[in-house]
Formats: structure tokens, sequence, C-alpha cells
């Protein structure tokens, strides 16, 4: 196990997020953090990354405590794809790409072979090598975020940290962005961890789920073990039917809408004519 | 400056081919036909090909004179402040991720204008030696006070910075015109200082100028990648390795030291700053090794075309090279807000 955290407070501006979280995270495996707006899975995303200072508690990363790291060590052992992501204006996709090697990269000196390897790597694995030259401000959402995914590539880290890289787009490019992601764990060992919205995506793609609420870790395990409508109670608070994946058989979870819930169980519903 | 991800793709298919070394080649080489080819404009003429040769040494006494002590030294401060007000403007639009924030928008050249027209009115007899100083100390708190204002929610936004910056900018010019009222001595060198210009420059203000240029700009080449990798934003930079706020904090204070000596040596030129790195940009790209010098090369162009329409427009009246670059740059100024908010 690679990267851990014990233990920890987590504070937003002045929001307490969490006080006590814990979180391991399996090697080489696919996990994803789930859980409502507010649950803290971001945050502790972020603390994961060392982007965020724990006010207690520790994450380890490859048996040390992270804060004993450079910021540069830590890029060169894990990359975090943020949520909000700015690309500087009519830069090409190559050269965001390059970008992904400063941890790698001396203060003053160019490019080196194994740099330029490293890139051409991962435009070739998320297919963007004849998108090379493209300005990023052109591509669609699905091919912008393949290049942002491009970029964490070629940073060369087994460790892949990713915060909702599938919001705003369809759900054709969620498949894409999620194929591409289960592929690199597939071909490449490379271990992800992603905080994602949509429960299904992640039972389809993960193999360890995390469930949070409220700064707590309600459950954590195998989809196809954890997923109950209780657990989907508990995290999200709305009931649902659990079903199969026809074809995956990974656990899916349809809400049931609930509106009138309140309306059913009023006085005013009980009233029966005489 | 573009927050992925957003939907709807430009339906024009563009491949950018970049040929940077081609730009800044060609913008230098440009630099060097107008260097030469305006020289003798001034309000003595000198016709060419004579002032060519006058400045190695061939022709009367008096045309030598005039192109090596008047006209050579323009040519350099041209070169040094055009480039340095260019760079400090590529680094600050890099570092606050805003193509409108110029040492001149952001207030740091009215700030350095005050710093200096204080010294020049209030101490006339020590004002020159310590002028780099005074810029400086203007700049950097006109600097510090506009990011303090203008940073809300762990950010600035393109529209605070801008107010700010004006707001900042329009206290700084008021004091200035408080301090000339009430300091009227020597005001005439100072109106004209204000605006910006090259005129009687000479070689003792390459000189001071040179050292300043000789510290800052290596130490800024030093931060070449980070600045980019800035761009990515405060997240991802950090997760790239980039110690975020100490690389922020650091490349400002040297952009902004840069723009102030620029203001020592030349006053208040406005829009270089703004306009140099912007269009460096579109020939480049966003890349700071090669955005920089070709930032230099471009706000040099700029400069010495103006003052050589400066010199040349109403001999032997000259106007100030600032007001030039005012007739040029508020138009683009304006063309970019359209883009831009």
């Amino acid at each position: 196990m690679r990267l851990s955290g014990s233990n920890l407070a987590l504070h937003y501006d002045k929001v307490i997020v969490a006080t006590d979280l814990s979180i391991e995270i399996p090697d080489g495996q696919v996990s994803c953090l789930i859980g409502p707006n507010g649950s803290g899975k971001s945050t502790l995303l972020r603390a994961l990354a060392r982007l965020l200072r724990p006010k207690a508690g520790d994450v380890v990363l490859d048996g040390k405590m992270i804060n004993s790291y450079s910021t540069k060590e830590v890029a060169r052992r894990l990359a975090i794809l943020p949520q909000v992501l700015i690309s500087p204006e009519s830069i090409t996709v190559e050269e965001l790409v390059a970008y992904g090697r400063f941890p790698q990269r001396r203060t003053i000196a160019g490019l080196r072979d194994e740099d330029r390897e490293a890139i051409e790597w991962s435009l070739r694995v998320t297919g963007m090598v004849e998108l090379r030259d493209r300005p990023v401000d052109q591509l669609s959402g699905g091919q912008r975020q393949r290049a942002w995914i491009a970029l964490v590539l070629a940073q060369g880290t087994d460790l892949i940290l990713l915060d909702e890289p599938t919001t705003f787009l369809d759900i054709s490019f969620q498949l894409e962005v999620l194929e591409l992601l289960k592929h690199l764990n597939i071909a490449e060992g490379k271990t992800i961890v992603m905080v994602l919205h949509d429960i299904n995506m992640a039972c389809e793609y993960a193999h360890k789920l995390f469930a949070l609420r409220d700064g707590t870790m309600l459950a954590q395990g195998d989809p196809r073990e954890v997923l109950t409508a209780e657990l989907i109670r508990d995290v999200f608070g709305i009931g649902s039917h659990i079903l199969e994946h026809p074809t995956s058989g990974a656990p899916m979870c349809i809400p049931i809408p609930s509106p009138h819930e309140h309306i059913a169980h009023s006085p005013v519903a009980v009233t029966v004519p005489v | 400056m573009t927050a992925t991800p957003l939907a709807a793709p430009a339906p024009a298919v563009r491949t950018a081919a970049r040929r940077p070394a081609l730009v800044i080649g060609t913008t230098f080489g440009l630099c060097l036909l107008v260097a030469f080819g305006t020289m003798g404009l001034g309000a003595v003429r000198v016709p060419q090909p004579h002032a060519i040769e006058a400045l190695f040494g061939h022709g009367t006494p008096d045309q030598i004179r005039i192109i090596r002590d008047f006209e050579l030294p323009r040519i350099l401060i041209a070169l040094l402040v055009g480039g340095s007000l260019a760079i400090a403007g590529a680094v600050i639009q890099g570092v606050i991720r805003n193509p409108l924030a110029a040492p001149d928008i952001i207030g740091v050249t009215k700030g350095a204008g005050l710093g200096a027209v204080i010294l020049l009115l209030a101490y006339p007899t020590t004002a020159v030696a310590y002028l780099p100083v005074a810029a400086f100390v203007g700049g950097v708190t006109a600097m510090v006070i506009v990011y303090v204002v203008s940073y809300s929610g762990g950010g600035t936004t393109v529209v605070r910075l801008a107010l700010v910056g004006i707001a900042v900018s329009a206290l700084c010019e008021a004091m200035i015109r408080y301090v000339m009222i009430d300091r009227q001595q020597g005001i005439g060198t100072a109106l004209v200082w204000l605006t910006g210009s090259l005129a009687g420059v000479d070689m003792s203000a390459v000189y001071q100028f040179v050292p300043w240029v000789a510290i800052l700009l290596p130490l800024t080449v030093l931060y070449v990648h980070k600045l980019d990798v800035l761009g990515l934003g405060d997240d991802l930079a950090e997760g790239l390795g980039v110690a975020v706020e100490r690389t922020r904090r650091i490349t400002l204070l040297l952009a902004v030291l840069l723009a102030s000596a620029t203001v020592a040596v030349a006053g208040t030129l406005s829009f270089i700053g703004l306009i140099a790195p912007h269009m460096a940009r579109r020939l480049v790209g966003p890349r700071h090794a090669v955005l920089l010098p070709a930032a230099a090369g471009i706000g040099t162009l700029i400069l010495l075309i103006a003052d050589a329409i400066g010199r040349g427009a109403n001999p032997p009246i000259e106007l100030p090279a600032g007001m030039v670059t005012a007739f040029i740059g508020a138009p683009y100024f304006v063309y970019l807000l359209s883009r831009k908010l």
C-alpha cells in the first residue's frame, strides 16, 4: 500500500469537513470515492495529494509522511488532476502534455529524449496523436479531458488521482474517459483513485468503492458487496432499487423518486370517505 | 483563458504549427532595421546613409556627435526598456493568469511614477541617483495594494483586478498631480517624463539601467518552466511540483522591479507591457521560454517605432514616445476587452 491517510482532520477554509477520516488506497486497482456534495470526498482526495494540509492525522506516501517530501518529489510519485482545469490561452495539446514533464525537468534545460518519449507515449495511449497541434480550447469536451489525462500521464507516476474527471461530459464522453482509465489500470498497472458523482459508473469501473457522508467513511469494499439500498439511503438519504447490470453484472442503483413522500405520510392522505 | 471542461468547440480546424525561432529572429531583425532606418530623424536631421556612417565614425563631427550621443543611447534604451516592459508584462500576465494584467493596468507603472515624481520634485538635487529606488518602492507598493484588495476567496478575477488596478492607478495619478501642484519647479520635466519619453536620454541612462536588467533578467529566466506550469491553475501546478505561493511572489516581485526600473529611466510608458506579450503569445504560444524573448522583441519594436514617430512627426518638437504608444495601444486594448470579458 503506497498511499494512505489515517485519522485525518480536514478543514476547508473555515469549514470542518472531517474530524477523523482514514483511508487506504489499494495498489494497482481502481478506487472510487462517492458521496453527496459536501461529504468530503474531494477534500480527502486533495489531502492525499498534499494540496490541502490536514489539521491532524497523517498522509503516508511510500512509507514516509507526505510532508517530508519536497513538492517536486511528491509530483514524481503521484499525479493529481484537479476538478477545475485552466488551459493557458492558445496552448496546443502537445505543449500542454509537455508541461506534465515539469517534475523531471531541470531549471532551464529543454526536453530530453526521455521527456519526448513520455510525451509521445501519453499522446498515443490517450489517442491524441492526431490532435497534438490543435489548440486545447478548440477540442470537444471528451478530447479536452483526454488531453488533461495525457498531461498527468506524462508525469510518469504510477499513482493517479482524479477529481471528478467526468463532470460536465455527456454520457459517451464519460464512458470514453472511464474506459481510458480502466485501460491504463489494466495495461499499465496504474493505481487510479477518483471522485465520481455517478454511482453506477463508479460501480462499473471501481475495484473498491469508498462511500462518504459528512466526513465519515460509511462503507468501503468491492461494489458488488457494499452497494445496497441501505447504503444508498445512509449516504444520500434516498430510497433506491439495486439491480444487476445485464452484461457486466455490476450493481446498479435506480433511485426511487420521492417528492411526494411526505404527502403520502401526512394525515390528509389517510382521510377515508365514510 | 478557458476553464475546462466546457462545451462547444470552435468549428474551424486551426492547427498551430509554430516557428518560435523564426518569429523571434524576424522580430529582432525588424528592430535592427527600424533602429538603423530611423537614425538621424531627430530635431537635427542627419540624412541617410550619413547617419549610419556617422555611427561608425565617418562624417562631420556634428553628425557623429548627434548620432553617437543622442540617437544611439535612445536606441539602446528602447531595446532595454521596451524589452523589459514586455517581459514584465508577460510574467505578470502569466502569474495572474489574466491577459489584461499588465504593469500599467494593475497600477505598477503609476505607482512607480508617483514614487519617482515625489522624489523628483521634493528632492530635486538628489533625485537622479535614487530614482530607481523611488520607482521600485512606488511600483511594489501599488502592486501589493492591488493584489491584496482584489484577492478574495483564494484568487483574483479579471474584472476585480482590472477595476482595482484602475482605481489604484487613478489614486496614484491624483497624488502625482497634487505633488506637481504643490511643488511647481521642475514641473515641465516631470510632465514629459510622466508621459514616458526617450528624449534626452544619454549613455549614462543606459549605464544606469543595464545593471538592473543584468540582474533581474537572468533571475526571471530561471523561472520560465515554473511560469508555464503556474498557468495551469494552483492545484495542478502544485500537483506538478511547483511551490505555488512562493513562486508567484518571487516572479511577481521580479516583474514589478523590472517594470519599475523602466519607469525610472523612461517614465511611464503605457501599453507596451500589455500588448507586446499579448501579440507574442499569439505568435509563439504560451511557453515562457519562447514567449519572453518574442515579447521582448515586439516591445522593443513598438518602442522604437513610437520613438521614431515622436521624433519625426513634427520636428523640431518631439512628441513623447509614451503618447505614441498610447495612440497605438488604446485601440488594441479596446479590442482585447471586446474579446476577453
